[in-house]
């Protein structure tokens, strides 16, 4: 390596500052998840499981945490079939409003998430749905669809387009070509999406505290239980959400890193 | 048989639902919350109407105008600290690390908390800076101070902590991306003429990564200046910022064509910085070309 001058030094410096800044917070909390002690302090007061089972023994807790998983799924499958479908149409069709369409896909995305809250409740509320776990899924497919839809479009804008005119050349149906030519294509991109959307989803604050009715999400548990004050058992439930999230990002590397292998 | 194919007719009606769907879930929502900015209230109804009241009274009011320069300030200072902290870091993974796979798995590193939860993330420093958190124990402990000390949470300097750790990934990606796909020979042809590193990163390498900086700032100002969790978790009655005012007039305060006014400024403020931001990075690479 050559050497250095001190402004590099410098940026290296800040960055190893920078990495450990990200990870030190996450390392406390699994740290105090594990402390026999009600407050969060040094120095630890010993190794204890209690507030696992603190957590495991929380029935509203668990509840929400099941309302969660089940909202993430749905909204996750929603996201996904419409995404890819306007993913397709955005690439292959000029249709007036095509710009507007677009933009309105992506702007959840760079829209804070309290503001896409407040237009679904106020249009929910119009419309006559009520608060509940079912407007969550269709609020959180609906604000999702622009990660599905760049990650597809992204991919479809790579792929030689002669693939498809080869294939119905050749005979094959558009449900053939799609089947045989266009989803093998857009595959790690559809997976890649998909976890996004269910990570996203699973830990959504601002539309999901709009929309939901009484049955809550354990991001809406957690927030309304800290808005209160803190307990060790937050950071147990917070140790196993990151652990789940380690190993789902581990999960997704090796598949897609599969995928382009093979 | 071509033509038939081509014009295949499930194939249109397939691709309207999901414009339907946006047209109907995610448009006109933004249009009616809109519309409802310029509605009445008559406590503890609201009546359709066309009035700019709503507007008037953010503008006028104290109250509002203090929480929205604040939270503009705020956003603001984290948006330049965020840069200023992963400026560096993705610099240093695509020009000092010289191994791509250990750059690719740091990077995974950079990204990761983004995937882990954005909740917990704002809940952590709450734990760290809290009266009874691990920042006063280990002043304490190490004698640096005699008593715990309140003055870490609740405040601005809270918010900002926070939202800089929430945000720093979103600013490293785009500035990851731009500094990664820098051609090597443009830095090498400075450097065969004679220019030294500081003056090559500074004519070379950081007009190239503008781009990157304008997308990560553009991100960061945005999602910070409406943050829903951190001022509620760490930002205490100084730390109010206008995702508090938003929740309150949808909530205690019972006023939707007010929180809907609130709502229209955050949403054409993030327009309007989104569409400068396209301009800029537009201009930029006609520059280049």
């Amino acid at each position: 390596m050559r050497s250095l001058r001190w402004w590099q030094k410098g940026m290296v410096g800040v960055s190893l500052g920078v990495l450990a800044f990200l990870y030190l917070p996450i390392v406390m909390l699994v740290m105090f998840s594990f402390n026999d002690s009600k407050v969060t302090s040094f120095p630890l007061a010993g190794f204890t499981l209690h507030w696992y089972e603190a957590f495991l023994a929380n029935g509203t807790m668990l509840r929400a945490f099941w309302n969660s998983l089940v909202v993430a799924v749905f909204a996750t499958a929603l996201s996904v079939a419409i995404g890819v479908t306007a993913a397709l149409a955005l690439d292959r069709y000029e249709f007036p409003g095509k710009r507007l369409f677009q933009n309105a896909i992506l702007l959840p995305l760079s829209l804070p998430g309290i503001v896409t809250g407040i237009a679904m409740l106020n249009f929910y509320k119009q419309i006559g749905i009520p608060q509940s776990l079912t407007a969550v899924v269709i609020g959180h497919a609906t604000a999702l669809l622009g990660v599905v839809v760049s990650q597809v479009m992204t991919r479809l804008a790579k792929i030689n387009r002669r693939q498809f005119e080869a294939s119905a050349d050749l005979g094959a149906t558009p449900v053939e070509t799609f089947r045989r030519v266009t989803l093998p294509s857009i595959r790690s991109s559809i997976i890649g999406s998909a976890l996004l959307c269910f990570t996203l989803s699973f830990d959504e604050i601002p539309v999901t505290y709009f929309l939901t009715g009484r049955e809550v999400t354990l991001p809406i548990y957690i927030y309304s239980t800290l808005r209160r004050g803190i307990t060790p058992e937050i950071n147990a439930i917070g140790t196993v959400i990151v652990a789940a999230s380690f190993i789902l990002i581990i999960l997704s590397v090796t598949l897609l890193r599969e995928r382009d292998q093979s | 048989m071509m033509l038939t194919r081509r014009t295949f007719p499930g194939f249109a009606a397939l691709f309207s639902f999901p414009l339907a769907w946006v047209l109907l879930l995610l448009i006109v929502p933004y249009g009616i919350m809109i519309s409802v900015s310029f509605w009445t209230r008559q406590f503890p109804l609201f009546y359709p109407d066309f009035q700019f009241g709503n507007y008037a009274l953010i503008f006028s009011d104290p109250q509002y105008t203090t929480v929205i320069l604040r939270t503009l300030k705020i956003a603001l200072i984290v948006t330049v600290c965020a840069l200023l902290l992963g400026y560096p870091l993705a610099y240093f993974l695509v020009f000092t690390i010289r191994s791509a796979a250990l750059r690719n798995a740091l990077y995974m590193l950079v990204i990761v908390p983004l995937w882990v939860s954005y909740l917990l993330r704002a809940y952590t420093w709450k734990i760290i800076l809290g009266t009874d958190g691990a920042l006063n124990s280990l002043l304490v402990s190490t004698g640096i101070v005699d008593a715990p000390l309140d003055i870490f949470l609740y405040n601005q300097t809270a918010m900002v902590i926070t939202l800089v750790y929430i945000f720093v990934p979103f600013m490293v990606m785009p500035l990851f991306t731009v500094l990664d796909n820098i051609p090597q020979r443009l830095i090498e042809a400075s450097e065969d003429l004679g220019v030294g590193p500081f003056m090559t990163f500074w004519k070379v390498i950081f007009p190239l990564s503008l781009g990157g900086v304008i997308a990560g700032a553009t991100m960061t100002f945005c999602l910070s200046f409406g943050d829903f969790v951190a001022p509620v978790l760490v930002g205490g009655p100084d730390g109010t910022m206008v995702a508090n005012l938003l929740q309150t007039q949808f909530g205690a305060a019972l006023n939707w064509p007010l929180g809907s006014a609130l709502a229209t400024l955050v949403l054409a403020l993030v327009l309007v910085l989104l569409q400068i931001s396209t301009r800029l990075d537009r201009a930029g690479h006609i520059d280049l070309a």
